[in-house]
Parts: C-alpha cells; structure tokens; sequence
C-alpha cells in the first residue's frame, strides 16, 4: 500500500506545555483517517507540523516516499485547518484564482470545484458575505483545487448549524467515494464514527490508540439483563466462562462478552437453567464509550 | 520571481485600501509638477518658484528626488498593511499551507518593494524630465543627463525603507502599530541626534556615528537640496555665510543602506521561519 504521510516520535513543546509527545503513526493512501482527542489533545498541532506552518521540537515526518520536500509535498495536498481563512475583500472566485497561482493550477479548475460545494452561483460575491457554512465550503473547494492525493481537515464542522453539518459530511463521504485519502481532524466522535474507517486517539499529546475503528470496539459487545431471580441470574453469569464480568446497577445487570452470543441463545440458556429474563438487550460498546474509556483510564 | 510578483499584485489589485493610496501617491508625485504655478505677485516681490531654477537640468534631479522622497510615506502605508493583513486575515497560514514556502513568502513581499521602487523611480524620472524639458535653461543632452545618481539613490532610498516597513509588518502584525513603531523610532532618533550633536559641537561625531542607522542612512541618501539653489546661494554669499556642502551621492550612502535592506529582509525571513503560525 502507498504511504502518503509517516510520522516519527514528533514532539512539540510549547515553553513548558507538551502540546504533542512522541507521536508516532502512518497514512496510507485510499482510507478514510480520523484524528480524535479532546479540546487541546494536540490535533492541530499535529497537523499545522506536517503542513509546515508549526515547528517541531524533535522527531520527524515524511511526506510520500520520504523523497520529496514538504514545499514540494503540500502541492499535493489539500488541507483547512480551524477557520476558512480567505482574503474577505475578494470574492470566492477571486480567492480560488490566487489559490490557483500559488499551487500553479489551470483556473479552469475553479468553477469545476466551486460546483462541487454547490458555491458556483456565489461565486462573485465578496468572501465577507459568506455565511460560516459557506466559507467552509468553500476552504474545501480550496483544498481540493490541485485534486490532492490527501484531504486534510481540521474540525470541519465546528460551528456549523445541523445542515452545515450535513452538507460537510455529505461532501467528505463524497470526496472520499472518489478515492482521495482524507485526514479528518476532530473532538466528535459521531464525526469520526461517521465518517472515518482508521483512527488515531489522542490525549494530551500522547497516542493512545491507532488502528481501524471497527477493532477499536473490540469487544463482543454486552448484554443488560433484568431478572426476577437476580441473585441466582448473577451467580449463573458468574460461572458462566463466556462472560467476562457482570456488572450491577441496582436491577439492572450488565453482563460483558468474552466470545460473540447473540441474545436468543443467551435466552434459551437462562430460560433452561430456569431462569426467566424481564428485560434482555444485547449491545455493542458505542465509540463515545470506547473514547470515554481510553482517555479516562490513563 | 515572475509567479511571486503576480501573486502579490492579485492580493493588491482587489484591495481598495491599497488601490487609493497607491492612486493618492502616484497623485501627490505628479503634483510636484504643481510647483512650478507657485507665484507671488505682491506689488515689488515678485516671486515665480519655477523661474528660480528649480527645474534647471541637473538640479531639477536633485530636487524632485528629494520631494518625491517625502511622499514615500503613502506607500509605507500600503507595504505595512499588506504584511500584517496576512497576519490579521490569518492568510499566511493558508498561503503557507497551500504550497507557498516562507521564504517565497518574504521573497514575493520583496519583490513587491522592489517593483514599488522601481516604478516610483520611473514615475519621478519622467516627471521631471518634462518639468526640465519645459522650464530648463539648459536643454543639452549632456546637461539633461548628467547627475542621474540621484535616481539611483531615490531607488535605493525606496527600497531600504520599505524593507523597514515590511520588517515591521512582520515583527508587529498590526500595520497601525506597526506604523506607530516606525515614529517612535524615527523620533527616538532624531531626538538622540540632536543631543550628541548638541553635546559634540563643532565636530563630526554625531554625523560619523547617526550614520550608520537606518533613518538618517536613508536620509543621506539624498541631501537636503534648498542651500544648492543659486538663489540661496547669493542671499547666503551676501550675509557672509558659507554654504559649502557635499551634495553629491556616495558609493558607502548607498553600501549602508543596502546593508540595511538586506538585515530588515533577513530578519524577517529568520522571524517567519522561527515562529509557529
């Protein structure tokens, strides 16, 4: 597989503040990246070293083969990071076209994008009239003016109102269907649940998991039981190998699965030893809960 | 070098802020031609500014070089604000991001001052080229084209304390505070002038050292050129006082503001390059 992005043991100190600790991980071309970390875990950090505009400590980075100069290297890329930031004294167009010159792209490009985020007809008012959510389609018209091989996205949604949201999303998923690598930046786990098919979580700094998000929630899921009989329901759970621990809220019981049971045989199991289930819903973890508990843990 | 300067000219040509006040410079540099209208007529006096020799070829150089170097304040304004706009409109980030290198960055503000320059330099040659052509006693072409030094130094004038500006844009990223510094400075510097002269009468010291700093390096670019005036001249020889004064352009005026130029530029680079955006 292609690599697009390498990142070695990258550190960056802010005086005192560690803002990103020996951070290690690859992108590889064709998936869908997710970044995610609370408020001030060192995403942008990240992402403003390898687009060259934050200085690292130590540690390095390699864009591509390793070969090719970061300035050589951002032509290929698109990236916004926070806010759209455009002159607000020209208009969209006008915008596009300095893009154009500074990456060394035909202009033809710029109406193509500008379809593409549904701006075409905007196209000639001033970049100060733009509504927040119109500004951010048009920094991704942006970024995708040189067809990038890597999409890199810092908090898209941040600020938007529900449609914004979906109109944002809508396009990742859009952009990302024809193939681009998309590095998408963000603190909301439903974006990156959405959206993302590998992720990066961090905390502080530090990475504390990388991998695809379906084995993030590892787990074989859990089952949350109620029962008449609860005292005699918790030993049998406790006996039982295929769990690996049971929990109790008052009457709710929270048994967690150590191999995959789907919740049919689980009823006929009780209901041979006995036991009749009052409330029976078998779950699988959400990320939110997976992300709660590897941030909390450390 | 040609991608650079286009894509700072497409950041200008759309701002109206910079749109006038590059129009109001070029203006006020075509109104020097309006000196020469200057006439008083009261009863004996009989003053005509253009009859007093201001437009004689070579002076007309001299003198219009040194007028044209007070207006450069109008594009001061211009060169600050397109630095520290890229600051405040946190383009810079975007600019870098999409594939412009910081010292392409620095390069293309150069860049800009230099065209700045060199197009005022142009502007005030053809200006007073004319005025010479109309109101000069002397018309031959050897005449017309000696002393063209002090177009050089008008250029390289242009550049050092753009340089200055952009340093300053850089450094402070707000073009009003930014603006404000430059005063401060320029003031800092001509009050400290006043009192080493003041101290040292009679000698050169404060001349030797003030020198070598940046406003009065620019100002020795070009000499005052009021006391070269025949005019002048003939008052000053009657009242018993000698104007004798070095007008002339030097090789280490213009080493020492180049100097000066390329530091203002280099540490704007080195500051770029040091900072996290």
């Amino acid at each position: 597989m292609d690599t697009i992005l390498t990142i070695n043991n990258l550190t960056k100190k802010f005086g005192y503040l560690t803002a990103v600790k020996d951070l290690s991980f690859t992108i590889n071309k064709g998936n869908v990246y997710g970044i995610l970390g609370p408020n001030g875990s060192g995403k942008s950090t990240t992402l403003g070293i390898v687009l060259n505009v934050v200085n690292k400590t130590s540690g390095d980075f390699s864009w591509f083969d390793g070969n090719t100069t970061t300035h050589d290297a951002l032509k290929k890329v698109g990236a916004i990071i926070e806010r759209p930031n455009f002159y607000p004294y020209m208009s969209a167009y006008q915008n596009l076209k300095l893009v154009c010159k500074i990456k060394g792209v035909d202009f033809s490009k710029v109406d193509e994008k500008l379809e593409l985020v549904g701006l075409l007809d905007r196209k000639d008012s001033k970049f100060q009239t733009y509504s927040l959510g119109m500004k951010q389609r048009l920094a991704i018209a942006s970024a995708l003016l040189n067809d990038p091989e890597i999409l890199i996205l810092d908090e898209p949604t941040n600020g938007l109102d529900p449609q914004g949201i979906h109109q944002i999303r809508t396009l990742i998923k859009q952009i990302a269907s024809n193939g681009t690598t998309i590095l998408l930046a963000s603190h909301l786990l439903d974006e990156v649940e959405k959206v993302c098919s590998h992720v990066v979580v961090l905390r502080k700094g530090e990475k504390l998991y990388s991998g695809r998000v379906d084995e993030m929630i590892s787990s074989h899921g859990f089952f949350e039981l109620k029962a008449e009989k609860q005292s005699e329901l918790i030993q049998v759970l406790e006996a039982d190998a295929n769990f690996s621990s049971v929990k109790t809220e008052g009457e709710l019981i929270t048994a967690f699965l150590n191999e995959p049971m789907d919740a049919s045989a689980f009823n006929k199991l009780m209901f041979d030893k006995g036991i009749t289930l009052s409330h029976l819903v078998k779950r699988k973890e959400s990320l939110e809960e997976q992300f709660l508990k590897l941030t909390n843990n450390q | 070098m040609l991608r650079l300067l286009e894509i700072e000219f497409h950041k200008l040509r759309y701002s109206k802020a910079s749109k006038i006040l590059i129009i109001t410079y070029f203006v006020l540099l075509t109104c020097i031609a309006l000196f020469a209208s200057i006439k008083f007529d009261i009863g004996p006096i009989k003053f005509h500014l253009a009859e007093l020799g201001i437009f004689n070829f070579p002076y007309v150089w001299h003198f219009n070089t040194f007028v044209a170097g007070l207006l450069k304040f109008f594009l001061l304004l211009v060169i600050v604000s397109m630095v520290s706009n890229e600051y405040s409109n946190k383009t810079i980030k975007q600019n870098l991001i999409d594939g412009l290198s910081k010292k392409e960055f620095i390069l293309s503000k150069f860049y800009t001052v230099i065209a700045f320059s060199l197009i005022s330099t142009v502007f005030v040659f053809i200006v007073s080229l004319i005025l010479g052509l109309i109101y000069s006693s002397y018309k031959e072409p050897s005449i017309i084209f000696s002393d063209l030094e002090y177009l050089i130094a008008f250029f390289i004038k242009l550049v050092g304390f753009f340089s200055f500006g952009l340093f300053l844009g850089v450094l402070i990223k707000r073009s009003a505070f930014a603006v404000a510094t430059m005063i401060v400075l320029f003031f800092v510097e001509f009050i400290s002038y006043a009192i080493v002269s003041g101290y040292n009468r009679g000698t050169d010291v404060a001349d030797n050292i003030y020198q070598f700093l940046p406003f009065k390096s620019l100002w020795n670019l070009i000499d005052e050129p009021g006391s070269r005036l025949s005019a002048v001249q003939a008052v000053a020889q009657q009242v018993g006082e000698d104007l004798a004064y070095d007008y002339a352009v030097h090789w280490y005026e213009i080493a020492i503001v180049l100097g000066w130029t390329a530091l203002f530029i280099f540490l704007s680079y080195r500051l770029l390059k040091k900072r996290d955006l």
